[in-house]
């Protein structure tokens, strides 16, 4: 470490290095301890064993937890990627005036909390929101339940990570080389062969990018789900947070949330493998 | 009778005119190059036969056959742009297969085709490589032969050895030309290099903003320019401002030089205004005057020497004059002293205003 520092002065880099100094110091002290602090209890809490862990790990109630939360983040994320590309494609292919309007109202909903985007579904989609209403209009006797199912809280959170998805593919996007596709129009292809042979692999960076983002933030969902979503079909943040504030489960509260983790950072390490992950950054 | 034909081509940007009225026939098998300083219009002029722009007005044939209305894809022309535009996702083979696949070749055929192609172009065994495996002038040959490979009825190069430094330039104008020979694909070569287009070409459009100078054989270009602005782009020369003093007896007069003779030419009469041009390696260097020839002294500026070859750059009253030298005849001379330099009568030839 000492050395590191000497080297580092030697080179004239430390500025950086103690410009990052606040920012490191603030993750260390509100992040990493509670971190570590989370951990030592996950094995802890109650007694000293690793039965937490063994709990998490085979009880069929856990595990259906973890199941939905992959199946609702595959979901959102095909979703996302539903919404997001041909929104990406019209704002990297249209007039620079309305690339701006697509984008500002893309980022828009960046500048909303979410709670409130939250919230405005559960008006949106509730017994007595306009969305009920307008189905009884058209002559639906009996709407179905709208709020409170897997529906609503798969619509709310592609609502609020599509951007993410967006953001993503745009940017590689804006970055393909026209003189690619004017060279495969003049090599003979149009039309869907042109998107399947060219296009669309051009763009698989940040497909992948986006996808990863959306459904790694969905993984720790939590405030979105549990108030939209059905009782039933719990996510994993959810059932941790009933573990803490209602069983007062700190130990397994703790497990999950390790597994949790571990699960993200696996899924990370792998695309960091195969792709980089400064890439998902931009 | 011509393959490809432009009659009345003009683009206009706004008030721009990009392209005025260029008319071009070329034959079958030809190798054209369009030279032009940047911003002539020579990728304008291309785009348009590609189909990825439209003309204001005119129209493009290919034997005979009008191609308004058609989209790029439905041209068979092969096109091969400055940065290559290789696709970073397919290997050189699937990059070359892919105007087959376009076309409906199945795929062991047409990966056959692809190597097949990829040998002409001297990359065989490269076929498994991405683009950012091969080196710059490996791409280029890569975007050739994928540009080749379906027998387009045309080959257009946009300044293809743009980004490649001066030996692997040389190398690709000779690689180019036997690929183009061996195949007997017309072709249009894009470029701003005049030498690039003096070594390549069967014959050479000269472009200047938006209209075409003049269209002639490298040699013809070279001897023959019909305009001042082809005289100054085209090697080096010396352009002497005269009046024709006398067309029948060809005579001209300069304010610096005195009067002049210039080859036989059926052009201005007597009283218009001319340029002369003399190439600087028709000019002799002496000491003292050589019978034979038209003499005039000039004071010596600067000397900029090649080894095998020198430039002397000096003056002659207020015009200024080049003349190229063999390595050993300018020792006789220093920046600074007064010579002789001379030149026949044959080797002035006259450009009309
Ligand atoms: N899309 C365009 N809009 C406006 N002007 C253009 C456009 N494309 C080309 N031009 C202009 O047309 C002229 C010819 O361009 P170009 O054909 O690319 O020249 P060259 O290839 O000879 O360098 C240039 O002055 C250029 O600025
Ligand atoms: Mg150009």
């Amino acid at each position: 470490m000492g050395n590191c520092i000497a080297r580092l002065t030697e080179r004239k880099n430390l500025w950086p290095w103690l410009l990052l100094a606040p920012l490191a110091i603030y993750m260390a002290v509100f992040f990493l301890v509670p971190l570590i602090d989370v951990a030592i209890m996950s094995v802890t809490e109650p007694r000293p064993t690793l039965a937490n862990y063994q709990r998490v790990l085979t009880g069929s109630l856990y595990l259906r937890v973890f199941l939905n939360t992959f199946i609702t983040a595959a979901t959102v994320t095909f979703a996302c990627l539903l919404v997001g590309y041909p929104l990406a494609y019209l704002m990297a292919n249209s007039k620079p005036r309305t690339a701006t309007l697509i984008l500002l109202l893309v980022t828009m909903s960046f500048w909303t909390s979410f709670l409130v985007r939250t919230y405005a579904w559960m008006v949106l989609l509730g017994n007595n929101g306009p969305i009920v209403w307008l189905l009884q209009t058209l002559g639906v006797q009996q709407p179905p339940q709208l709020l409170f199912t897997r529906f609503s809280s798969t619509l709310a959170m592609v609502h609020i990570l599509a951007p993410y998805m967006v953001m993503n593919i745009y940017s590689v996007m804006r970055k393909i080389d026209p003189v690619l596709i004017r060279s495969a129009e003049s090599l003979g292809a149009k039309g869907l062969a042109l998107f399947r042979h060219v296009y669309l692999p051009l763009t698989a960076p940040g497909i992948a990018n986006g996808s990863v983002l959306v459904f790694v933030i969905c993984l720790g969902f939590y405030v979105t789900p549990v108030l939209l979503g059905s009782p039933r079909e719990q996510m994993v943040a959810g059932l941790i947070g009933n573990q803490i504030d209602e069983f007062l489960a700190f130990g397994m509260g703790s497990a999950m949330a390790m597994v949790l983790l571990v699960v993200t950072l696996a899924i990370l390490t792998i695309y960091h493998r195969r792709f980089g992950l400064d890439k998902l950054w931009g | 009778m011509s393959h490809l034909k432009l009659s009345g081509i003009s683009k206009s940007y706004g008030q721009f005119n990009a392209l005025e009225a260029v008319d071009l026939d070329i034959a079958k098998g030809e190798f054209v190059t369009f030279l032009g300083p940047s911003g002539s219009g020579k990728t304008t002029t291309l785009m348009i036969i590609a189909g990825f722009e439209s003309a204001t007005s005119g129209q493009v044939e290919i034997e005979n056959k009008s191609l308004f209305g058609l989209a790029p894809y439905q041209r068979n022309i092969g096109i091969v742009f400055q940065n290559y535009g290789l696709f970073p996702h397919k290997t050189a083979a699937q990059n070359v297969y892919f105007p087959l696949q376009m076309r409906g070749v199945k795929k062991a055929e047409g990966l056959r085709k692809a190597e097949e192609m990829l040998e002409l172009v001297g990359l065989k065994g490269f076929g498994h490589r991405h683009p950012k495996e091969l080196s710059g002038g490996q791409q280029q040959r890569v975007a050739l032969a994928r540009a080749l490979v379906f027998e387009p009825s045309l080959l257009l190069l946009d300044e293809p050895l743009g980004a490649l430094d001066k030996n692997l330039r040389e190398q690709m104008q000779i690689e180019i030309k036997r690929i183009q020979r061996a195949l007997g694909v017309t072709t249009i070569f894009v470029t701003h290099d005049q030498s690039e287009a003096m070594s390549m070409s069967d014959r050479i459009v000269v472009f200047e903003k938006g209209r075409i100078q003049q269209v002639a054989t490298p040699l013809e270009l070279y001897h023959r320019p019909q305009t001042r602005f082809v005289a100054s782009f085209i090697g080096e020369s010396n352009l002497i401002d005269v009046k024709i003093t006398d067309a029948a007896k060809r005579e001209a007069r300069n304010d610096a030089i005195g009067a002049i003779q210039y080859a036989p030419s059926n052009r201005p009469p007597t009283g218009s205004e001319a340029t002369l041009m003399i190439r600087p390696e028709n000019i002799k260097l002496s000491r003292n005057p050589v019978e034979g020839r038209h003499n005039v002294r000039m004071k010596v500026e600067t000397i900029i020497n090649y080894g095998d070859n020198a430039l002397v750059v000096g003056k002659v009253g207020e015009q200024m004059m080049r003349v190229r030298v063999l390595g050993a005849d300018v020792v006789i001379i220093k920046e600074g002293e007064e010579c002789c330099i001379s030149w026949l009568h044959d080797s002035v030839y006259l450009i009309a205003k």
